[in-house]
């Protein structure tokens, strides 16, 4: 009796730790979705990969909704190229689960992607898309090995290398005394390539570093002795190519303990105003680099913005305007190389790669100039860094 | 002063470990089993502690708030945590332990790890994966030497409340009826027994206590470290495991120095080897103590008898 009674308790505790785990799962349809599918049935059926849920949700969820702002808007043009978006797909910032998110979207017969939306995922994510020769643009994926290798690949965002050689570059440029600590995270692929890339070009530009810490996955709530130490080595700007939710924790602590250095984030750091409980008032004054500001006065800018807030009551974040300008870089791309949705995916495929270098895109991310893309997938554009003043982005 | 700033950094990391640990160790003291689903109360205290200071934000305290009625505020939220794990420690103990009292301890074992995957994944449903930025339940810092060192006043409530929770439980196992009725279970549970205490209630309340005090760790810890998600308190829970071995398991003082000594050799350990390397260090240390001191540091040797 007792036996049969425990192992009734250990089947109902394992069912119940599944059910948990898979109740994140979101199948959830986006509302307002494209109508004109029924109308033409030869829409390009576009994935999107990205955490919908943990962590990093708040970049997914994004994602997923610019994405189909800007679906939303070619499909109002009625013009030949229409497009379906398939139900966004969570892959949890997990390479695991993205690789499943994607085979989970191939048999839905997805043509072209719009993703990953983070690095690591990414990484186990393209090679699979090179093999398959799916046509792939990522909003936000932006490590330096997502296209490498990968000639399926095309980046809206900045290369890891690129933001963190751009970083230094800045703040060699607007603050040269600048006594520079860093912590980044060392079991993280974007982290490191960001620090690596922005220790280069310190170097070159004789800059001052005079602290470097690191974390991991298992302790990034707690830095009171990187802080400390950053502290007594002298930092007066602290380089955080990290994400918001550890970056949040050290400017809770570095408060706590009094130490307030210049914070310097890079596109990770986007979204840290809106972390969930997060005191705002300790991000006043923190700069990151971040190729767009939802108060920049642009029409294309406030379009964007309007429409997402009308539509999801919150004010979207650069990885949305990645995503948005990643679909309207696919809709340049398919006129210039005149594929129709009919056609397979491979020779969609290979007639994108070879339009992609050739076109140059204006959009939310580029900061007023225009976005041409090198053989290898990178793009190329102007940055800019932004300071948080009263709880918004403000262009120093 | 650099020195000094890391020691309290490690002292007050160690005071969290303890008060985990010494639930830890009160446990296995009187009902021989390894709890791991320790850690996950710690997070259910930190989330309850967490909601209620949100409500009382938003619906209780104005614009802006005197420093009285935050901290009333804050002192209520770890009352309520303290209330919810208790209930939380003897339902836990009631459904899912004491019915396999009389089972071989690794079915207890397993089945303290099936409740930590329960409470964590039941955590993820209820609260959401997203990670929760705690307010410190108190903030600012105190300065000496002239700015040269400084620590937070979050760092020096965990020790006090550390070294107070410490002295008040040595104080209540050593001279209070139930304390006794606990110290002769850990000795002997049927010669307990046979001597007219109540086993059952004697774990129950052992569970109530070390449930409590995780309550009062996941405050802290949350002030501390200051995202609060579904996993905090595994890290911290096999560290305090480690922190109540290293001690001697079934000791409080063991408890108590093994925390302590386990947050500054972290601390340390990353200030001045490697962040990197750190745990790595820690747990080699545990080894080299287990091999020279099999019971742990104040822990005592029981021979067995075959």
């Amino acid at each position: 009796m007792k036996k049969k009674f425990f192992a009734l308790m250990m089947a109902m505790v394992m069912a119940l730790g599944l059910a948990a785990c898979g109740g994140n799962d979101t199948s959830t349809t986006d509302d307002g979705g494209s109508d004109s599918t029924e109308s033409t049935g030869t829409a390009f059926k576009i994935g999107v990969i990205g955490p919908m849920t943990g962590g990093a949700a708040i970049y997914g969820t994004c994602v997923a909704n610019s994405a189909q702002i800007a679906v939303d808007e070619i499909n109002a043009l009625g013009g030949d190229i229409q497009f379906e978006l398939l139900a966004p797909a969570d892959d949890v910032n997990d390479a695991e689960t993205s690789v499943n998110a994607y085979n989970n979207l191939m048999d839905q017969g997805m043509q072209i992607l719009v993703g990953t939306v983070t690095t690591q995922p990414g990484l186990s994510v393209f090679p699979l898309t090179n093999d398959d020769r799916v046509f792939t643009i990522t909003p936000s994926a932006s490590g330096d090995d997502c296209i490498e290798n990968n000639d399926t690949v095309f980046q809206i965002c900045f290369t890891d290398s690129n933001q963190g050689s751009r970083s230094a570059q800045y703040i060699n440029e607007h603050f040269p005394d600048a006594k520079i600590g860093i912590i980044y995270k060392n079991d993280e692929q974007y982290s490191i390539g960001i620090r690596n890339n922005f220790v280069a070009e310190a170097e070159t530009r004789g800059m001052d570093i005079v602290y470097e810490g690191t974390f991991a996955e298992a302790n990034q709530t707690d830095f009171n002795v990187q802080l400390t130490a950053a502290q007594s080595a002298g930092a007066d700007l602290l380089f955080l190519p990290i994400y918001y939710t550890p970056a949040s924790a050290i400017l809770t602590q570095a408060n706590a303990m009094g130490y307030a250095p210049t914070f310097f984030g890079v596109d990770g750091m986007d979204g840290i105003l809106t972390a969930d409980n997060f005191d705002a008032s300790l991000a006043e004054g923190v700069y990151l680099l971040t190729p767009f500001s939802a108060d920049a006065e642009d029409e294309l800018t406030q379009n964007f913005v309007s429409k997402y807030q009308e539509a999801y009551g919150e004010i979207p974040n650069q990885f949305g305007a990645d995503a948005y300008d990643a679909i309207y870089t696919l809709y340049q791309a398919i006129q210039a190389a005149g594929v129709t949705a009919d056609m397979a995916t491979e020779d969609i495929c290979d007639a994108l790669i070879e339009v992609m270098p050739t076109i140059s895109v204006t959009g939310l991310t580029s900061a007023g100039s225009e976005m041409t893309w090198d053989e290898n997938g990178a793009v190329s554009k102007d940055p800019t860094a932004v300071i948080i003043e009263n709880g918004t982005y403000v262009t120093p | 002063m650099e020195f000094l700033s890391y020691l309290i950094t490690g002292i007050s990391l160690g005071s969290i470990y303890a008060i985990i640990a010494l639930g830890y160790t009160m446990v296995y003291g009187i009902a021989k089993m390894l709890n791991f689903a320790h850690g996950d109360v710690i997070m259910v205290g930190g989330y309850v502690s967490f909601y209620v200071t949100i409500f009382a934000g938003n619906n209780l305290l104005g614009e802006d708030p005197s420093a009285l009625a935050t901290g009333a505020v804050a002192l209520v939220s770890v009352l309520l945590a303290m209330a919810v794990c208790t209930v939380l420690g003897v339902v836990i103990e009631g459904l899912a332990y004491r019915p396999l009292r009389q089972a071989g301890s690794l079915a207890v074992l397993i089945t303290a790890i099936g409740v930590s995957y329960f409470l964590q994944n039941a955590a993820q449903l209820l609260f959401g994966a997203n990670p929760k930025n705690f307010t410190p339940i108190v903030s600012g810092q105190l300065t000496l030497f002239g700015g040269q060192l400084r620590i937070s006043y979050v760092a020096l409530l965990t020790i006090v409340a550390c070294v107070v929770i410490m002295l008040g439980l040595t104080a209540f196992t050593g001279k209070s009826r139930m304390g006794k009725a606990m110290r002769a279970c850990s000795e002997d549970r049927g010669a307990a027994q046979l001597m007219g205490i109540n086993v059952n209630a004697t774990i129950s309340m052992t569970f109530a206590i070390g449930s409590a005090l995780a309550a009062v760790a996941g405050v802290l810890l949350c002030s501390y470290s200051p995202v609060l998600q579904p996993t905090t308190g595994s890290m911290p829970g096999i560290k305090a495991f480690t922190a109540a071995v290293f001690g001697g398991i079934g000791s409080i003082p063991g408890a108590f120095l093994g925390g302590l000594l386990l947050g500054i050799i972290e601390a340390l350990a990353q200030a001045y080897i490697s962040t990197q390397l750190s745990n790595s260090i820690l747990f080699a240390v545990l080894i080299v103590v287990l091999l020279v001191k099999p019971s742990g540091l104040l822990g005592k040797y029981v021979p067995e008898k075959v």
